[in-house]
C-alpha cells in the first residue's frame, strides 16, 4: 500500500514539475509580450517606449509587477468581497489552464487529449465569467456596464470562431491539436483557408478585448470597464490573464493555420531547427500583428462591433463551412475518404 | 483504480455541496455561480466515464452559454428585495415527490442488475461497431445518418427557439437613428471640392 | 491506470496548480501591502462625485437576445464538431443531412436579420 502511494506521489510530483515547466516560460512570455507591446506601440508613434529600467528598459515590466505587490488592495464598500477577489483568480487560472493541451513540438505537450481543440474552445468560453463576476461584484456602474458589454462581445465572436474551427477540422478529421498540425505537412492551412484565417485573426482580437475592440475598457467612456475598482495584485492578475489569453490566441492561430512547429519548407537547414523554435517564431510573428493592429486601428463603436460579428463574420464563416465541405466532398479530398 | 475513485468522490462531493448551496444561499447570483461549479464537476464525471466529447460539450453549451444567460437574468433582478427563504418549507411536498421518483428509478436499476453493479452493461452498440473509434467519431458516425430524424428535429427545435426568443424579446424602439452603411457609402454629390483662390474666398 | 484518467489527470492537477499560484499572488499582496481603509477610498468610483443611484439596475433587453441567439448558434457548432471529424466516412447521406440542418437554421438567421434582431441601437 505504501509503495502504491509512493508511485502516485512521484507521478503527481512529476506532473506538478511539468506544470511549472509550462508556467514559468508562460510568465516570462507575458512579461516579454507586455514589453514588446509597449515598444512596438512606441515605435509606431515615434517614441522610445520603456528605456530606463535595465538594458533597453527590459526590466520595466518586472519592476511594474513588483511595485503592484506593495499596493493596497482596495475592497469597495458595497462590493461582494468574496466574488470580487475570486474573479481575478479565476481569470488567471483559466487562462493558464488552457495551455495544458497546447503542443509546442511533436509530442511535447502536458496532456495530449483526443478533444484538444474542444477543450480550448470550452476554456475560452469560460473566460466570460471572470469578467462578469468582476463587473457585478464591484457594485459600481462603470464595471457593470463594462462587464455586460464585454460578455456580449465575447459571446458574439465566439460563434464565428467556432465556425472557423469547423472549417479547419473538415480538412483534418480529428480534434487532436497534434494531428491538426501534422495535417499541415503538405500545405499550411492559411493558404487554402485564407479568408478564414483573417476572420479568425479578427475574432481573436475581439475575443481577447484587444484594440480596436477594447470597448469594455474604453477609457473615454467607461474609465477602465470591469477593472475600474481593482487595485494591487488582483488588477495585475486580470492583466496577466488577458495577455496569457492573447498568447493563447496567437498559439491557436499558429496551430490552426500556420503549421504549428513545422518548418516553412521541409529541407535540410530548416528542418534541423528544433520544432519549438519555429513554434515560438510563429507565435511572436502573430503577436507582432496583434501589436501592430493596436497601434494602427482606431477603436470601433459598439454597434459597429456587433454588426461586424453578427452580420459579416457569422454569415461569412457559415458560408465557408458549407463551401469547404462541398469542395472537399465533390473533389473527394476529405480525410478518410 | 484508486485515482479514478478518488477523483469520482472529489467531483461528486463538490457537486453535492454546490447543489445544496444553489438552493440554500440567499443571493441569487451566488446560486448561479454554484450551479456553474456543479456543471463543471459534472463534466469531470463525464470524463471519468470516458465521455470526453460530452464533457466538453457540457462545458461549452451549459457553462459557456446557458449559464451566462442565467447570470444575465439574475443580475437584472432587483437585489434589495432578496429572495425570502422563510417559506421554503412549502416546497417540501413536491421536493419529496421528485426525490421519491429518483430513488425509485435507482432501485429499479439495482433490481435489474440483481444488486451487483458490475452487471450494468454499457449500452450494447445498437447499429454499428464502435471499436477503435474515439467517442467523437462514434457519435459522428451514427448521429447524422442512423438518427437523422432526431438530428433534424433538433434543428427544427433550434429554429423554433430562435423565432420564439425574437418574438418575445424584440421591441422596436422609436426615434432611434441607425447607421445604414450602404447609404453612407453611396452618398455622392453632396460634397464639392472647391479650389479656393487666395485672398478672395468662396461663397457657400 | 485507466487511459482516460491518465490523459486528463495532468489537466486536473494543472488546474489546481494554476489556482494555487493565482491565490498565492493575491495572498502575497495581502501580506506585504499596507491596508488602511477609508470611507472615501472604498466608495464606488464615479468620477469623483458621490455615488448617486444604485448600480444594480435594469439593462437593455438586447443583451438577453444576444445571449439567446448565441446559445442557439453554439448548439449548432456543437452539432458540427462530430460531423467535421467523421465527414470523410459519412458519404453523400451524411453530407446532405447536415446541409438540410444548416438550411433550417439559415432560415432562422434570415428571419432574425429581417426582423432587425441583429441591429444594435
Amino acid at each position: 500500500m505504501i509503495s502504491l502511494a509512493q508511485t502516485y506521489f512521484i507521478e503527481v510530483m512529476t506532473i506538478i514539475l511539468y506544470c511549472l515547466l509550462i508556467f514559468v516560460p508562460l510568465l516570462l512570455g507575458v512579461v516579454m509580450a507586455l514589453y514588446a507591446d509597449r515598444k512596438i506601440w512606441a515605435a509606431v508613434q515615434k517614441r522610445r517606449g520603456p528605456n530606463v529600467v535595465g538594458p533597453y528598459g527590459l526590466f520595466q515590466v518586472p519592476a511594474d509587477g513588483l511595485k503592484f505587490i506593495f499596493k493596497e488592495i482596495i475592497l469597495p464598500d458595497g462590493s461582494d468581497k468574496t466574488v470580487f477577489l475570486i474573479a481575478p483568480i479565476i481569470t488567471l487560472a483559466l487562462s493558464i489552464t488552457a495551455w495544458a493541451v497546447v503542443p509546442v513540438q511533436a509530442g511535447v505537450v502536458l496532456a495530449n487529449i483526443n478533444v484538444g481543440i474542444l477543450y480550448i474552445f470550452a476554456i475560452s468560453s469560460l473566460g466570460v465569467y471572470g469578467i462578469l463576476m468582476a463587473g457585478w461584484s464591484s457594485n459600481s456602474k462603470y464595471p457593470f456596464f463594462g462587464a455586460l458589454r464585454s460578455a456580449a462581445q465575447m459571446v458574439s465572436y465566439e460563434v464565428s470562431i467556432g465556425f472557423v474551427i469547423i472549417t479547419v477540422l473538415l480538412c483534418v478529421g480529428s480534434l487532436n491539436l497534434t494531428e491538426i498540425v501534422m495535417a499541415q505537412k503538405t500545405m499550411w492551412f492559411f493558404i487554402p483557408l485564407f479568408p478564414m484565417f483573417i476572420v479568425f485573426f479578427i475574432s481573436a482580437l475581439a475575443e481577447t478585448n484587444r484594440p480596436p475592440f477594447d470597448l469594455p475598457e474604453a477609457e473615454s467612456e467607461l474609465v477602465a470597464g470591469y477593472q475600474t475598482e481593482y487595485s494591487g495584485m488582483p488588477f495585475v492578475l486580470f492583466l496577466f490573464g488577458e495577455y496569457i489569453n492573447i498568447l493563447l490566441m496567437c498559439a491557436m492561430t499558429t496551430i490552426l493555420f500556420l503549421g504549428g512547429w513545422l518548418p516553412p519548407i521541409d529541407i535540410y537547414p530548416l528542418n534541423a531547427v528544433p520544432g519549438f523554435v519555429w513554434f515560438l517564431l510563429k507565435v511572436i510573428f502573430v503577436f507582432y500583428l496583434f501589436a501592430m493592429v493596436k497601434a494602427f486601428v482606431p477603436r470601433y463603436r459598439y454597434d459597429q462591433l456587433m454588426r461586424l460579428g453578427w452580420k459579416v463574420f457569422l454569415p461569412l464563416s457559415l458560408f465557408a463551412v458549407v463551401a469547404t465541405s462541398s469542395i472537399l466532398f465533390f473533389f473527394n479530398l476529405a480525410p478518410g475518404m | 483504480m484508486t485515482a479514478q475513485l478518488l477523483t469520482f468522490y472529489l467531483f461528486s462531493g463538490v457537486i453535492l455541496i454546490s447543489s445544496l448551496m444553489v438552493i440554500s444561499t440567499k443571493n441569487p447570483v451566488h446560486s448561479v455561480l454554484f450551479l456553474i461549479l456543479s456543471f463543471l464537476n459534472a463534466a469531470g464525471l463525464f470524463v471519468i466515464l470516458h465521455a470526453e466529447f460530452l464533457a466538453m460539450i457540457l462545458i461549452i453549451v451549459y457553462v459557456g452559454a446557458v449559464a451566462v444567460l442565467f447570470l444575465f437574468v439574475v443580475m437584472m433582478l432587483d437585489f434589495k428585495t432578496s429572495i425570502n427563504k422563510d417559506n421554503i418549507l412549502q416546497y417540501i411536498p413536491i421536493g419529496i415527490l421528485i426525490g421519491v421518483v429518483f430513488i425509485a428509478e435507482l432501485i429499479i436499476v439495482l433490481i435489474n442488475t440483481k444488486f451487483d453493479l458490475s452487471n450494468i452493461q454499457v449500452l450494447p452498440n445498437p447499429l454499428s461497431d464502435f471499436t477503435g473509434k474515439s467517442n467523437t467519431e462514434a457519435i459522428g458516425s451514427v448521429l447524422y445518418t442512423d438518427y437523422i430524424l432526431y438530428f433534424q428535429l433538433s434543428g427544427v427545435i433550434l429554429l423554433v427557439a430562435m423565432i420564439g426568443s425574437i418574438v418575445l424579446t424584440l421591441r422596436e424602439r422609436v426615434g432611434v437613428k441607425r447607421q445604414v452603411v450602404s447609404e453612407q457609402l453611396q452618398r455622392q454629390g453632396k460634397i464639392d471640392l472647391v479650389d479656393v483662390k487666395s485672398g478672395k474666398g468662396v461663397d457657400i | 491506470m485507466d487511459i482516460a484518467i491518465a490523459d486528463y489527470l495532468p489537466i486536473l492537477i494543472f488546474m489546481f496548480v494554476a489556482l494555487a499560484i493565482s491565490c498565492l499572488f493575491v495572498l502575497a499582496n495581502f501580506l506585504v501591502a499596507v491596508n488602511n481603509p477609508d470611507p472615501e477610498k472604498n466608495s464606488a468610483y464615479e468620477c469623483g462625485f458621490e455615488q448617486f443611484g444604485d448600480s444594480r439596475m435594469k439593462f437593455d433587453v438586447r443583451f438577453y437576445l444576444v445571449t439567446l441567439l448565441f446559445i442557439i448558434f453554439d448548439l449548432e457548432v456543437a452539432f458540427l464538431f462530430p460531423w467535421a471529424v467523421t465527414f470523410g466516412t459519412l458519404g453523400l447521406f451524411g453530407f446532405v443531412s447536415m446541409m438540410v440542418f444548416l438550411a433550417i437554421l439559415t432560415i432562422g438567421f434570415i428571419y432574425e436579420w429581417k426582423k432587425g434582431a441583429l441591429e444594435w441601437q
